[in-house]
């Protein structure tokens, strides 16, 4: 019943038109890079979400593993002076 | 609903107190409302009972799209044409988006088409109904789509990150399915006597299906049990139909047209309309494959898969040989 051979997967990034940057809205099969850009227009653009789209084999993304999530994150949870509410101002003090 | 009783791989609820150290701490963090996604471990159950789920819920949308398929050479107006177009094209894009979802869990796309082909998994019951006249389509949108919407909503919480993602843009594009049907029924019950009984008629074929499609009562049930515990479904099967029944009337007697139930009335003391008997007989029977269209539904389906196989041949052959001649240029 199936040709036993699938066509590729590919993830779809969507750049909607205020200006934000490219967004990953799901993903989709394609049998080469052009046709993913019209099949995602197709599944991804039906009402105007978008004026750019980007697309990549899902095979070639890198991701970060669950596992090594408290080593990469971690480190960032106790350096509460990287934000701005880490140094009172007094009332007085205007545009700081 | 889309997915109906949904097999859990269960034979009861577990204790807490049953659980590996793994299944706690994954439990843990269901409690906690922290989304899980596909990388996450995960209970192997948990695994397999998202993909069923998810799977039925995809096939659902692509098998919907057969019963209003019929109508698209038939439309009334050029209008009506396009808008039934752009719905039946929404209904492929959830499907697809599901399926992809689906996918994240480890299962392939041509796998699930050959379990649906093979009648391993099932699709909704409310599919496997006829569209006899242009009434149908219109109810089709009010009350279908609507049920769907009804049970849809609360799925945009589930605790699986891209069924949750998937169900929010659904939710977005659904609404406009269940207003234009709502339009066409109203055209039709402000127009002559026969346009209103056409719609009448289509409100008493497809009621009790609707009604259906929440599934059961699953009060005894240890697959909604388990589920609801892992947070893929959020609301049991008798509440949100007491809500659809609730949403809808209304709606019905703004058209002017009447529920085929003799035992729908409010009920003050409970602050919900009472309703008659559901036949589950008749559910059982779609849903083993006996229902008016199953047959019908499933032979087109295979053959738009066994017609399309050259094309999608095809496409991969071309796209190997442009990517070789590329490598050759450079
Ligand atoms: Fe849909
Ligand atoms: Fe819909």
């Amino acid at each position: 019943m199936s040709t036993g051979t699938e066509w590729p997967l590919w993830e779809v990034f969507i750049r909607s038109q205020h200006g934000l940057a490219h967004k990953h809205v799901g993903s989709l099969h394609a049998p080469d890079a052009a046709m993913a850009i019209r099949n995602a227009r197709d599944v991804y653009t039906r009402r105007n979400e978008g004026v750019s789209i980007w697309v990549a084999r899902s095979a070639d993304l890198h991701a970060s593993s669950p596992d090594e999530r408290d080593a990469l994150f971690d480190p960032a949870g106790d350096k509460v002076y990287r934000h701005p509410t880490f140094f009172p101002m007094p009332d007085e003090v205007k545009h700081l | 609903m889309y997915a109906q009783m949904v097999d859990t791989g269960q034979s009861r609820l577990a204790g807490l107190a049953e659980l590996s150290p793994e299944e706690r701490a994954f439990q843990s963090r269901i409690d906690a409302d922290v989304k899980i996604e596909p990388r996450d471990d995960m209970p192997e159950a948990y695994r397999r009972t998202l993909i069923r789920q998810i799977q039925q819920h995809a096939h659902s949308e692509v098998v919907g799209m057969l019963p209003e398929g019929n109508w698209i050479t038939r439309a009334p107006s050029l209008q009506r044409k396009a808008t039934l177009m752009a719905k039946v094209q929404d209904e492929a894009g959830h499907g697809l988006y599901l399926y992809c979802a689906a996918e994240t869990l480890g299962v392939s796309r041509d796998r699930m088409i050959e379990d649906l082909h093979a009648g391993k998994v099932r699709y909704s019951s409310i599919f496997n109904y006829p569209t006899l006249t242009w009434a149908d389509i219109g109810t089709i949108g009010w009350l279908v789509d609507g049920a769907a919407i009804m049970n849809q909503i609360p799925l945009c919480r589930c605790s699986f990150g891209p069924y949750a993602r998937a169900m929010i843009r659904v939710c977005k594009e659904e609404s406009f399915h269940q207003r234009q049907g709502f339009d066409i029924l109203m055209t039709l019950c402000r127009g002559t006597a026969a346009q209103k009984a056409m719609a009448q008629d289509a409100l008493d074929r497809w009621w009790w299906p609707s009604l259906m499609m929440f599934g059961p009562p699953d009060a005894e049930s240890v697959h909604s049990a388990q589920s609801a515990r892992w947070k893929i479904k959020l609301l049991s099967n008798d509440e949100l139909r007491q809500r659809f029944v609730d949403q809808t009337v209304p709606q019905a007697d703004y058209l002017g047209l009447t529920m085929p139930d003799p035992e729908l009335r409010w009920n003050d003391a409970r602050g919900h309309y009472d309703f008659g008997e559901i036949d589950w007989q008749e559910f059982h029977e779609v849903l083993k494959g006996h229902g008016p269209c199953n047959h019908d539904r499933m032979a087109t389906r295979i053959k738009a898969w066994e017609d399309g196989a050259w094309v999608r041949e095809a496409a991969l052959a071309h796209a190997a040989k442009r990517a070789a001649r590329q490598r050759e240029a450079a």
